[in-house]
């Protein structure tokens, strides 16, 4: 990231180019690049069985495909979203064996045999998840993109803190650590939502937290 | 991205031997560096080695009371480790300050000690940069420097190290266990893992080509307070501007590393003595013949300052 360090720089690359403010000045520069270069090596392709939601599918992919355009390009699972696509938005979270991840930094082909669950398996228009009927319930967002990655991430951080996972709130580090907003604000700081849903999405948290207990 | 073949390990001793044999190899982890870095075509590897496979995931008790952690085990469960947070509470408060919930569930030992620099400029592949492209200058020097290195930099690059882990890790005497290619293991001191820049600030640390890191050991516990303090931007899911990692006892002697000022985490050992005589003796010696830019200078003050509040935490 960008670093905080660097307000100043990626202010001057935002009025440039005018795109998202946490990625990186390198992240803008680079497409043309990526483009020349790609049209020298042939692409090497390689076989992958991915298990999600419950379905295996077959899939021969270039072996650059990352899980995340493996999802949205290969299987048209496209609820989850593309944001930066450099594992600081958190738009492309779901979780693979129970735990949450950055489908966007992690091949399609290092998860054969892994258990992916995206949004689409969390729960349906029929019948939502909880943290999906929550979010709903308490308007934890507006323009919608960044949700199914806040919803994925809030379902696995319940479980992390379930699990006895401690934080960098957590005064203690040897007690067991609950879902204050303290604790979820931090839990969540993965998952950036432009139109500023935060205390929304606390609110919808803390309620399924509640519910758990 | 550049095209690659993708391989998984057999073994560690088997991954070592390919990664020295095939040009252009490199073994992938948590792939959250290097995938990021491989989508600007900074890392631009034609063989990527999977080394997820190797069983390096464990973490044990030594014969000498300390730990072995295993390259793979992932930041999430090291932090979260009950003995860790016993014993080494330094080490989880390190990693705890750093990235996500999401990017730590998949973050290595190995891979976090390896992480390259936020340098912007090193990021920006329209820029010179001598860490990037040998040679070609540093864009840093006389362009925004504030995050950059205020000790140990030099003419060539004055970029930090970014990770947390690694500056508890030097605070904790940490050795990093690896295998070489011919199949041989060695131990290397974490003070001497990571090099200053010098002249050739693409070499980063002391590992050989397609030498492959299975473990980082720790000595048994040293007692003491272990405090963490990260100072950053914003609250949290940011790089460290400096951060203080400190060990201390009941009669006020310590240990402290410093993170966010230097090309490696910042330790000087003959600088602790003076830490029962407070922040600013300490930190005198901690940053001594400090280099820093116009941007950056506000970083000795925040070292000091920090330092402070660790110490006073520790007396508390
Ligand atoms: C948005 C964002 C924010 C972040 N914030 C922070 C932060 O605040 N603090 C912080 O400390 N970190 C932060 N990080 C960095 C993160 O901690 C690292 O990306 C992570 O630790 C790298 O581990 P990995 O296993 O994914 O490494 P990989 O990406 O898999 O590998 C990194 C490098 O290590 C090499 N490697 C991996 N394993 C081995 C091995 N066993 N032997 C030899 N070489 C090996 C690889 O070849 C590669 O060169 C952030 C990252 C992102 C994307
Ligand atoms: S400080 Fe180092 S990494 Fe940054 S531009 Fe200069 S040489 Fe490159």
């Amino acid at each position: 990231m960008p670093g905080p360090g660097n307000i100043e720089f990626s202010r001057r690359n935002l009025l440039i180019v005018g795109a998202a403010s946490f990625v990186t000045p390198g992240a803008i520069a680079a497409p043309t690049a990526a483009l020349a270069q790609t049209a020298a090596a042939p692409p090497a392709l390689s076989k992958v069985a991915l298990n999600i939601n419950g379905k295996v599918s077959e899939l021969e992919l270039d072996t650059r495909t990352t899980l995340l355009d493996a999802l949205r390009e290969h299987l048209h699972l496209t609820g989850t979203k593309k944001g930066c696509d450099h594992g600081q938005c958190g738009a492309c979270t779901v979780i693979v064996d129970g735990r949450r991840i950055n489908s966007c930094l992690t091949l399609a082909v290092m998860h054969a045999g892994d258990k992916v669950t995206t949004i689409e398996g969390l729960g349906t228009p029929q019948n939502l998840h909880p943290m999906q009927s929550a979010f709903v319930k308490h308007d934890g967002y507006q323009c919608g993109y960044c949700t199914p990655g806040q919803i994925c991430s809030a379902v696995a951080a319940l479980d992390e803190i379930k699990a006895g996972i401690p934080s960098h709130v957590s005064a203690d580090l040897s007690a067991s650590p609950q879902a204050t907003a303290a604790e979820l604000r931090e839990r969540m700081s993965g998952n950036i939502c432009r139109c500023g849903a935060y205390s929304n999405i606390v609110d919808a948290i803390t309620e399924v937290a509640g519910r758990q207990a | 991205m550049k095209p690659f073949t993708y391989e998984r390990a057999r073994s560690p001793a088997e991954a070592a031997a390919a990664a020295a044999r095939i040009q252009g190899a490199r073994f992938i982890a948590g792939g959250t560096n290097l995938l990021d870095l491989m989508k600007l075509q900074i890392e631009t590897p034609g063989y990527l080695i999977d080394v997820n496979g190797l069983a390096l995931d464990k973490i044990e008790t030594t014969p000498e009371g300390g730990m072995r952690i295993g390259a793979l085990v992932r930041n999430t469960d090291l932090a979260a480790d009950d003995r860790v947070r016993r014993d080494y509470g330094l080490l989880s408060r390190a990693m705890l300050a750093g990235a996500s919930g999401q990017l730590r569930n998949k973050a290595t030992t190995a891979g976090n000690l390896l992480q390259r620099t936020r340098c912007p400029y090193f990021y920006d592949t329209n820029q010179p940069c001598n860490k990037r492209r040998p040679g070609s200058g540093c864009a840093a020097l006389g362009g925004f420097s504030r995050q950059h290195a205020v000790v140990g930099a030099s003419e060539a690059c004055i970029a930090t190290h970014p990770s947390d882990m690694a500056v508890a890790m030097r605070a904790l005497d940490a050795t990093v266990e690896t295998v070489r290619p011919d199949g041989s293991a060695r131990s290397i001191p974490i003070a001497e893992f990571h090099r200053l820049p010098g002249d050739t600030p693409h070499i980063e640390t002391a590992l050989a080509a397609g030498e492959l890191i299975t473990a980082v050991t720790l000595p048994k516990p040293v007692g003491g307070k272990h405090i963490y303090r990260k100072v950053r931007d914003r609250a949290s899911y940011a790089f460290a501007l400096i951060s203080v990692a400190a060990v201390i006892q009941r009669d006020g002697s310590g240990r402290v590393a410093l993170g966010g000022v230097a090309h490696k985490p910042w330790r000087v050992e003959a600088a602790e003595p003076d830490l029962p005589r407070g922040a600013k003796a300490a930190s005198a010696g901690l940053l001594a013949d400090a280099t820093p830019t116009r941007e950056n200078a506000f970083k000795l003050l925040l070292v000091e300052r920090t330092l402070g509040a660790v110490l006073t935490e520790a007396r508390a």
